[in-house]
């Protein structure tokens, strides 16, 4: 039986100024989202030319429900993106060509090249690198929202997961306590209806995952990922009351991975209907035609957006490419950490 | 002071002085955990500092490393070391590999009730130290002394990397030494020579290292060096290799199963760096290639015995 509260669609102007958006972040959040959507386009040609070693995977169709909880998190806050939340690392600040060169190995990477893809994070910017076993994040971020209980700050910790995690045995312990000791995080369930190629009839037999969260003794929440307001208002309201002791919630947001689990597949066992019918659903347009109807978005304000976010990753690219790859020397450096490093903002 | 009374010391030492440190277990707290290593300390540093988990070493592990990433010190408590295998990923995925990778200093330190000797069966007697021991990033410290456990416990807890401290169980109250008072370390990754001699080096740690002591004591005739690893990773090559350049024989004990057991990475290294200082064929004297038994006079087939170890001798002695 489904418990899970399944949230309202995005609503008027004047809603989604209640939940601390201005016109200024309304049009930010199109810019990431495109930015998010851009790299990860360009990133495929860099693929195609053989610029990139090993896979590529992407996040297409989660660019709204990455960008939406990103934008609710507050400065101090802190979390755990997984491979489809690209936008996450763009609404923190992570540099685009920074993005570009830890795809291709290169230096400035994040992970220096000692690891690719999206397995990278700026720790600064309040995200902690994933590992492949997804779920494995989701105590790490406990234990992060555990830190800043045992302290008694007012931050909050947000875990991604996707519904192939769920099933995992992390995801579980990590809920359960956080539910027992009510701490401030919040578990964001990109549902993508796609674990590699296994649908979710397999995956899970409940209606929503978020139905589990009343196992745990919080709120679990459905919200259409890609409807980016209706995210966003979800998670502002899911981590403030994490912030204020209300403990964790559960959102689950409805996506469809629009393409392949890497680019190496090609998808054939998702029905050709059902891409039809999410790229109406597409979040970036859906989004841009709110904006028109709703914030009085121009085509010329529109025309700047995407001419700038181009312009931005030129140049990025441009920086990325001239950055060096790592030297073979540099192998075994850092295996170990020297107790200086402990001399950070986190550690004192 | 026991060995038990020495980690319980050393513990509660370093949470007096540093209010980052917490600790993080199943029954550690009302309880005292399992073997009362923390016993009184939920009285003294309050719930949130001495933390009941839930049954959940996932979680536990998984936690301490994010709250060691967000700056607190955890030091989680596995009940038995046996139960480390459900936390594996966390240790193994993410806290070891996380600052080679992406930067992130993971201070934890995980505290292991392990090894036999009373009968705990297949899942509370292992020793897994040579698993982790294999893990670049983790570090692996097996005191076997009081002043040892106590000056180990609080240098893993300061030191910036996970470490896991193998505490021997067969230890906790048998073994008694003396322990300064005041706050020290012991530098992991330095052996200590247990005993001094001339003809033969034993290298061990842990409960072996008693074992082996008497085996010596027993042998009047032999002059027996012993030296204690203390720490197996990092592990203190240049004290096994002049050990070794001055007896020239080498037996290797540990607790731990044969096959990939860490005794192997001695003897190969010894045979790579003091081949030519060896006057007999290095010797391994560790448990067999099985799951720990239930049965006494099994798990006495098992572990080493003083009996084993004096025979090893004797054999590399006349050899």
């Amino acid at each position: 039986m489904a418990t899970a509260r399944v949230a309202e669609p995005s609503g008027s102007l004047g809603e989604v100024k209640e939940w601390g958006l201005d016109r200024e972040d309304l049009l930010g959040i199109y810019r990431n989202m495109l930015t998010t959507r851009s790299i990860e386009e360009r990133g495929h040609i860099l693929y195609k030319q053989g610029k990139i070693p090993g896979s590529f995977y992407t996040g297409r169709g989660n660019e709204g429900a990455s960008v939406g909880v990103a934008t609710a998190m507050g400065p101090e806050d802190v979390g755990t993106p997984l491979h489809r939340d690209m936008g996450v690392h763009i609404t923190r600040g992570v540099e685009p060509w920074r993005i570009f060169a830890n795809y291709m190995a290169r230096i400035d990477g994040l992970a220096h090249g000692r690891d690719g893809n999206v397995h990278m994070a700026d720790d600064h910017l309040g995200l902690i690198a994933m590992v492949s076993h997804l779920p494995a994040m989701l105590p790490v971020a406990v234990g992060c929202a555990l830190a800043f209980r045992i302290r008694e700050e007012k931050r909050v910790s947000v875990g991604w997961f996707g519904e192939g995690s769920s099933s995992r045995g992390d995801t579980h312990e990590a809920m359960n306590f956080a539910g027992v000791r009510r701490l401030p995080v919040v578990f964001i369930c990109d549902n993508n209806q796609w674990a590699y190629s296994t649908p979710t009839h397999l995956e899970y037999a409940v209606e929503h995952l978020a139905d589990r969260a009343q196992a745990y003794g919080f709120e679990g929440v459905v919200v259409d990922g890609t409807d980016v307001l209706a995210v966003h208002r979800e998670a502002k309201r899911a981590i403030e009351k994490a912030r204020d002791g209300g403990g964790p919630t559960l959102i689950e947001c409805l996506t469809l991975r629009m393409e392949g689990h890497a680019v190496h597949d090609d998808a054939f066992y998702v029905p050709k209907e059902l891409f039809e019918r999410w790229a109406e659903k597409d979040p970036i347009e859906r989004y841009r035609v709110w904006l028109h109807e709703n914030a009085d978005f121009s085509d010329a304000e529109e025309e700047e957006i995407k001419l700038s976010v181009k312009k931005h990753l030129n140049d990025a690219l441009e920086r990325a490419d001239q950055s060096p790859l790592p030297h073979p020397e540099s192998l075994t450096v850092g295996v170990y950490a020297d107790p200086e490093e402990l001399d950070t903002p986190h550690h004192k | 002071m026991t060995y038990l009374q020495a980690i319980s010391d050393g513990l509660r030492q370093e949470m007096r002085r540093d209010k980052r440190v917490f600790v993080i277990g199943e029954d550690v707290g009302v309880y005292g955990g399992a073997f009362k290593v923390t016993l009184g300390f939920q009285e003294e540093f309050g719930p949130w500092r001495v933390l009941d988990a839930p049954l959940s070493e996932t979680a536990i592990l998984g936690g301490a490393t994010g709250a060691a990433m967000m700056g607190m010190r955890p030091v989680a408590e596995m009940q038995f070391a046996d139960f480390i295998s459900c936390g594996w990923d966390h240790l193994v995925t993410v806290a070891a590999k996380q600052h080679w990778r992406a930067g992130s200093p993971v201070p934890i330190t995980v505290r292991l009730p392990s090894g036999g000797g009373f009968s705990g069966g297949p899942f509370h007697s292992q020793n897994p130290e040579s698993s982790f021991a294999h893990i670049p990033g983790l570090k692996c410290v097996c005191p076997s002394t009081p002043a040892d456990a106590k000056g180990l416990l609080i240098a893993a807890i300061q030191d910036p990397n996970p470490v896991l401290f193998f505490e021997h169980k067969h230890l906790y109250r048998r073994i008694k030494g003396e322990v300064p008072d005041e706050r020290y370390t012991v530098p992991i990754g330095k052996a200590r020579i247990h005993r001094e001699g001339e003809d033969v080096t034993v290298v061990t740690w842990g409960a072996m290292v008693y074992t082996a002591d008497e085996a010596a004591t027993q042998l009047g005739d032999l002059s027996v060096e012993i030296v204690d690893l203390r720490t197996i990773l990092p592990w203190d090559k240049e004290a096994v290799l002049t050990s070794v350049r001055k007896t020239s024989k080498l037996l290797v004990l540990h607790e731990d199963t044969h096959t990939g057991g860490f005794g192997a990475e001695i003897a190969a290294t010894v045979a790579e760096q003091a081949f030519e200082d060896l006057d007999a064929p290095i010797k391994r004297l560790t448990a067999p290639d099985t799951p720990v038994p239930f049965a006494p006079v099994l798990e006495q087939a098992f572990i080493p015995q003083v009996s084993d170890v004096v025979a090893a001798l004797r054999e590399l002695a006349e050899y």
